[in-house]
């Protein structure tokens, strides 16, 4: 080794190894705080009973019970109502990235006063989640919401009643989208999908912009029209619009939490109840302190997850690759 | 200092960082009290009552933090093992079960020793008991039954019921009329159970309310299964309003003040709501949920609201003080007048609306106060109970299948 080399200090020497490591400190350091150890916390709460609470001398009331509080999610038909509803809002929560993309289409014009659509189909993107399940609820509300309204027109009379104020008669009821097992989760859905829809328009309008104008008029020159452009020209150049857009839709149902939260509150008995919804009810809502039995459904929610993120993971990196 | 630190963070969350800084420099003659209550009737009767304790008792000094009722739920998990106050509200039942049994709250039966509770409280003892040990002590409770549109009862020219036949005539001339005889909203479960607990404690009685909710009795036992037939036969009968899925007990109210439904099962809390929705205290009335079994003894619902020493208290001695001064008759008087509710403490004197009076009646000649169903049961089987009961009403077919489902949550719950 030279004298030259011995002189600089082991952090010059190292520099750049080391550097990236400090700007990722910071985040690393909130990331394993919030994100990675309260993963493996739960995990561990997981295999015991416990009401959350610690006794006066501050150690925690937990019970170990290995599996239990898996076998008995085996055995749960909450559990299982509340699986197949995260299935269902995955499926259909698809639905978004065509909508998505047909809006896009259709907006993806130069008229005037363009703009101004344009946000205004964004619109119900910028509000929160528990506004727009406001609204929907309202919306659906079989007595004064529009539905009820509609249905009112429809279906029913007004009429005096015996104190005589105006009350409604009507020959069919109208029908009840939130307080009936059979539509609650898909009125939840159709309520999620307003912001999403417009979230994967404005991905696919951005991704328009960048299409190769070039492409498309060789495409014309060639007679592509209408469909064919589409399908052979167009979207195969959205793909990575595609792909975010998908993404962002199996986020956006994962996380219907706060519109289930606002609308149903998982009900009617637990018939629009997800995952995600369904621990935060067992472990930390008015009737739940099964913190342990939480942490099972979080556990089982998390190792769903898991299977699309390696997917999402394996599929950034093969992309990289590739380039 | 650091676990110091760490045990604190949850209360910095909660917005209770000042609150716990005072509690830390703590010396005797500082009194901290948490209080779940932030509304207007509540809060003012509990600063009045703090306001003539701090009269009484020049030398302490009381500290008091008002939170919001749910965050209080919440919060106390934290700051009973934490960072505890002196005093702090919570309800009695199987709601206060969790925190007895982890060694969280004081056992203050020498209290009510001393102070002859056991006498003057004596209505509400075996709901603050817990391995013969009392751990609370009761400032307020209020009845539950049905109010009535009185205007259309004297329209339709029918009395308040006294027995179950006399309601379901009251109901079937409701019905003829075009009005809905209950209303109810049931998007938030529990109003349900005050239904189911009513037939039950009319049907099987106290005893198997008790036996039930501390799960001696299955769900599927015949005498459960006779409630859920009278239940049937009130919602085949169509006694409830359509809808009640979506709605929360407020908004049954407009129904019940638009004339198109003419009773409510409900607690002496929801007077309010009805003159909020317009209606005089001409128009409304209060019955005693009619009797079904001929000759049972008659029990009701009657919550209470309670204070509690955390047995991490700094100050247990001036807690023991202001526990034992709101239990004194003149202060529950005066509290209870200002929110509209009963005191507990039998010296006490009744606020003069009618309901407080009817309703004083109600619980001082019943043979058995039950807290309610969601506060009598545990938590997991409460919820799982409510679920059912609102099923239930939506298709009373389901019956069985609940039933089954019910007692398996009961087997798991009180193993």
């Amino acid at each position: 080794m030279s004298q030259f080399q011995n002189s600089q200090s082991w952090y010059k020497r190292n520099q750049l190894q080391i550097a990236p490591w400090l700007f990722v400190a910071p985040a690393l350091f909130f990331f394993s705080i919030y994100v990675i150890i309260p993963i493996f916390q739960s995990i561990s709460i997981s295999f015991y009973e416990w009401n959350g609470l610690y006794n006066a001398a501050g150690e925690s009331t937990a019970k170990w019970v290995g599996f239990d509080n898996y076998v008995k999610l085996m055995d749960d038909d909450n559990f299982y109502t509340s699986l197949k509803n995260n299935l269902i809002w995955l499926l259909l929560f698809m639905a978004a990235v065509p909508i998505g993309l047909a809006l896009a289409l259709f907006l993806n014009q130069t008229v005037t006063g363009m703009r101004f659509y344009k946000s205004m189909f964004f619109f119900p993107f910028v509000i929160s989640q528990v506004v727009v399940g406001l609204i929907f609820g309202w919306f659906y509300n079989p007595e004064f919401g529009v539905v009820g309204s509609i249905w009112k027109a429809l279906y029913c009379e007004e009429v005096t009643n015996i104190m005589g104020n105006l009350t409604s008669k009507c020959s069919v009821q109208p029908p009840n989208i939130l307080g009936d097992e059979n539509w609650a989760t898909y009125g939840i859905i159709f309520a999620g999908l307003w912001p999403q829809v417009a979230y994967c328009m404005i991905l696919y309008l951005t991704g328009l912009n960048n299409v190769s104008p070039d492409q498309i008029e060789a495409a014309r020159l060639d007679g592509a029209r209408g469909f064919k452009m589409l399908r052979y020209v167009i979207l195969p150049q959205l793909a990575p619009a595609t792909f975010l857009a998908v993404v962002v839709t199996v986020i956006g149902a994962l996380r219907s939490f706060d519109m289930i939260a606002i609308m149903t509150r998982g009900g009617p008995y637990g018939s629009s109840n997800v995952l995600a919804y369904y621990m935060y009810e067992t472990a930390i809502s008015e009737y739940g302190d099964r913190y342990g039995y939480g942490s099972a459904i979080a556990t089982v929610l998390f190792l769903i997850m898991l299977v699309y993120i390696s997917y999402f993971l394996f599929k950034m990196y093969r992309d990289e690759r590739g380039q | 200092m650091l676990h110091k630190l760490r045990n604190r963070m949850p209360m910095a969350a909660l917005a209770l960082a000042v609150a716990g800084l005072v509690s830390n420099v703590a010396v005797a003659g500082d009194l901290v009290i948490n209080f779940d209550d932030p509304n207007a009737g509540p809060k003012a009767g509990f600063e009045a009552a703090v306001e003539a304790f701090k009269v009484a008792n020049p030398d302490i000094n009381v500290t008091v933090n008002i939170n919001d009722r749910e965050a209080h739920k919440t919060a106390i998990r934290n700051f009973l093992s934490a960072d505890a106050p002196d005093i702090t509200s919570w309800y009695p039942g199987n709601r206060m079960a969790p925190f007895v049994e982890a060694g969280l709250f004081e056992d203050v039966s020498d209290l009510w020793e001393q102070e002859g509770f056991n006498d003057t409280l004596a209505a509400i003892r075996p709901t603050m008991t817990i391995d013969d040990k009392q751990w609370g002590v009761p400032y307020t409770y209020y009845q539950w039954g049905v109010y009535y549109r009185k205007d259309i009862f004297d329209k339709l020219g029918l009395e308040e019921p006294k027995n179950w036949e006399e309601f379901n005539a009251v109901a079937s001339s409701l019905k003829e009329a075009g009005v809905t005889p209950i209303t109810i909203g049931t998007k938030y479960l529990w109003t349900a159970a005050g239904v189911f607990d009513y037939l039950n404690l009319r049907i099987n009685g106290y005893e198997v309310h008790n036996d039930l909710t501390a799960g001696k009795v299955k769900y599927t036992d015949e005498r459960i299964r006779n409630v859920f037939v009278a239940w049937k036969e009130m919602v085949d009968a169509g006694y409830f309003v359509d809808n009640h899925a979506t709605m929360s007990w407020q908004d049954a109210i407009a129904p019940f003040a638009n004339g198109d439904a003419a009773m409510y099962v409900m607690g002496n809390f929801s007077v309010d709501g009805y003159k909020e929705a317009g209606l005089t205290e001409d128009q409304i009335d209060y019955f005693q949920f009619p009797e079904i079994t001929p000759g049972l003894p008659r029990a009701e619902e009657a919550p209470a609201d309670a204070f509690f020493i955390p047995s991490k208290a700094k100050n247990k001695e001036d807690a023991r003080k202001f526990l034992a001064f709101v239990a004194q008759p003149d202060v529950q008087t005066q509290w209870n007048i200002t929110i509209g509710q009963l005191p507990v403490n039998k010296n006490s004197q009744v606020g003069d609306s009618k309901f407080l009076t009817e309703g004083f009646e109600t619980l001082s000649t019943a043979t058995g106060l039950a807290q309610f169903y969601d506060r009598d049961a545990p938590a997991q089987m409460a919820k799982a109970g409510m679920e059912g009961f609102q099923e239930f009403m939506l298709d009373t077919s389901k019956l069985d299948a609940i039933l089954e489902r019910l007692d398996k949550v009961q087997l798991e719950v009180y193993k």
